[in-house]
């Protein structure tokens, strides 16, 4: 068991996409008639595979930018220029989502140190404990920080007295769309760290460098590509809530509504264009989770040679 | 390398005392306070505010919608990742790209878009609602779209283990004399069945908590298509406050008791690999 090649290569993200290893695996050992399907069986998954993809996410995006643009790019860019609240709610997005991204940043570095470096007592406590908000209904997560936070509450009331609006205000958006987006940057750095082994830390601390130093001159480098695949996650999960903001933010519109919430509103809306602008401004959020998209399949790429270049030190210093 | 690193490597104390302060103030604090706040009811109370006969039609259909929307993953699941470890074709990278999206597409503009493909002027409405299809404000729309947000777990938890499957216990089965299908159902689906059962609790653990997408292709009306988390935003709106806890703490114990076979699931994928 121990020696073995395997564990190294083995995905560590839920949601790696390796389709480089399938091409070179079957063909390189010239087995290739052995596990290949007779030609109906491949065309008719081919087909189907195609079908299903298209279907389900390639015509539903297609359609967004469809409608958005149906009444003309005039249109679509007075939808979202003309409106006061739809700018106010891009402003508000914008600026709601690096903060909370920057919390669990912070959070996620010195977690996954933590946990990947050292062992103590309720290690896998914590681990577990750091998922958690992933299996929480957005709408739950919403509902706890308005039963803390909340006029009616015993906090919520001192707040307020002081001159501290949280709930339907800002500071609730970043607490809800931190809560929601929590695990993202600790869940991705910790197996990145685990790859790297702690060697090179040693060796610049045995080499005299401070703690402060080795950290950010050996940890951090070390980890960098894995940092910035958890952030653009984090962030993309971040600009896109809906329920827990929904509840925590009173829907206050011009004051408290983000682009998933204006979204909403517009479609809900009587006006003749409202649909139409509704679309404009989920284009607008859709074009954000492509690019997310893009820079994830670039960064996963650079990860892999992190990782890799991570196992062939390890390799070598055994 | 662990009693060794402990010594060796700095920041012990401050890493593990700011992972679990902010662990607390943002996680843990808050969870607690909805369990508190729902026992401030009495247990009659409690049972009273969960279990009206409104609230259990809608435990019923978000079951009900999210087992369905999780099986149905597991079949296109299978199929997608099959031929994406499989076989070669024009637009392969793009259609695994895409099976990321639902991943990271806002849960309204999902809603929004499944609404409007499938109403009855919409591009896939304007044939199905003919035949009798409603797949939008209904129950059908429901599953929809939480096949939809929960696609790509199955996907994605079978592909690694398809990748890694040695050739040589098919070799053997086909040198024995099985037959392809044969192979298949006895040599790899057994390993396949593992990481499917993973995907699938993860898609239903995701689809049971999912609001955004729902709400808006959903006509949200009691007793027909009113999911769960929509109880608790009713009760909140109502400053029903205890009520709503009351329901979020069943709601959350669901959870919670899930993530017990997605571990379990994990460590069995694990050894099945190793």
């Amino acid at each position: 068991m121990t020696g073995d090649p395997t564990p190294e290569e083995k995905p560590v993200f839920a949601a790696t996409s390796g389709s480089g290893k399938a091409s070179t695996a079957p063909g390189g050992r010239g087995e290739e008639s052995l596990r290949t399907d007779p030609w109906y069986v491949r065309y008719t998954l081919t087909g189907l595979t195609v079908l299903i993809v298209g279907g389900l996410v390639a015509v539903p995006l297609a359609s967004v930018f469809a409608q958005a643009f149906a009444r003309g790019f005039a249109a679509y860019w007075r939808y979202l220029t003309d409106d006061p609240d739809t700018r106010h709610s891009m402003f508000l997005t914008l600026a709601v989502a690096p903060v909370a991204v920057a919390l669990n940043t912070v959070f996620g570095i010195a977690a996954a140190y933590t946990i990947a470096r050292f062992r103590f007592p309720g290690r896998t406590l914590l681990t577990t404990l750091i998922d958690l908000p992933f299996s929480v209904s957005p709408v739950v997560a919403g509902l706890v920080f308005v039963l803390l936070f909340g006029l009616q509450a015993p906090l919520g009331g001192w707040l307020k007295e002081h001159g501290y609006q949280v709930i339907f205000a800002p500071p609730a958006l970043v607490l809800a769309t931190a809560f929601v987006t929590f695990p993202f940057v600790a869940r991705e750095l910790i197996p990145v760290l685990e790859a790297n082994g702690p060697e090179e830390e040693i060796a610049a601390r045995s080499l005299g460098a401070s703690g402060w130093q080795m950290f950010w001159r050996v940890t951090v480098p070390n980890i960098k590509w894995g940092l910035l695949y958890g952030v653009i996650l984090c962030n993309a999960r971040a600009m896109g809530e809906f329920g827990a903001i929904a509840v925590v933010s009173g829907k206050i519109t011009g004051r408290t509504d983000t682009m998933p919430l204006r979204v909403e509103k517009l479609f809900q809306g009587m006006k003749a264009d409202d649909t139409a602008a509704a679309f404009a401004v989920a284009s607008v959020l859709t074009l954000l989770s492509l690019v997310t998209l893009g820079l994830k399949v670039a960064v996963e790429a650079k990860l892999k040679r992190e990782q890799k270049a991570a196992a062939e030190r390890d390799g070598a210093a055994r | 390398m662990s009693a060794g690193a402990r010594r060796a490597l700095p920041g012990f104390g401050l890493g593990l005392g700011y992972t679990v302060l902010y662990l607390s103030l943002m996680v843990l604090i808050p969870l607690a306070m909805a369990v508190l706040k729902a026992a401030e009811l009495s247990w009659a109370e409690f049972w009273a505010a969960v279990w009206t006969p409104q609230a259990v039609a809608a435990y019923k259909l978000t079951f009900a919608a999210s087992l369905t929307a999780a099986a149905i993953n597991v079949v296109l699941g299978l199929v997608v990742a099959w031929t994406l470890v499989r076989y070669q074709f024009p637009g392969k990278r793009l259609v695994d790209a895409l099976v990321d999206v639902p991943f990271a597409l806002p849960t309204a503009v999902a809603g929004l878009v499944y609404a409007s493909l499938y109403m009855k002027t919409g591009w896939f409405g304007q044939f199905l609602v003919p035949l009798g299809f409603e797949g939008a404000y209904s129950r059908t729309g429901i599953v929809l779209v939480l096949v939809f947000t929960g696609f790509p777990f199955v996907v994605r938890t079978v592909q690694p283990v398809l990748e890694d499957l040695d050739a040589e216990a098919e070799e053997a089965a086909h040198i024995l004399g099985a037959s392809r299908w044969q192979t298949f159902r006895r040599v790899l689906l057994p390993t396949l069945i593992p990481p499917a059962l993973t995907g699938f609790t993860l898609a239903f653990a995701r689809a049971v908590g999912e609001y955004g997408s729902v709400i808006f292709v959903s006509s949200n009306l009691p007793f027909e298509t009113e999911i769960a988390p929509i109880l608790v935003v009713t009760r909140l709106e109502e400053f029903a406050y205890r009520e709503a806890a009351a329901i979020a703490v069943l709601l959350l114990g669901f959870s919670f008791a899930l993530l017990v076979p997605v571990n379990l699931l994990e460590r069995w994928s694990k050894r099945h690999d190793g």
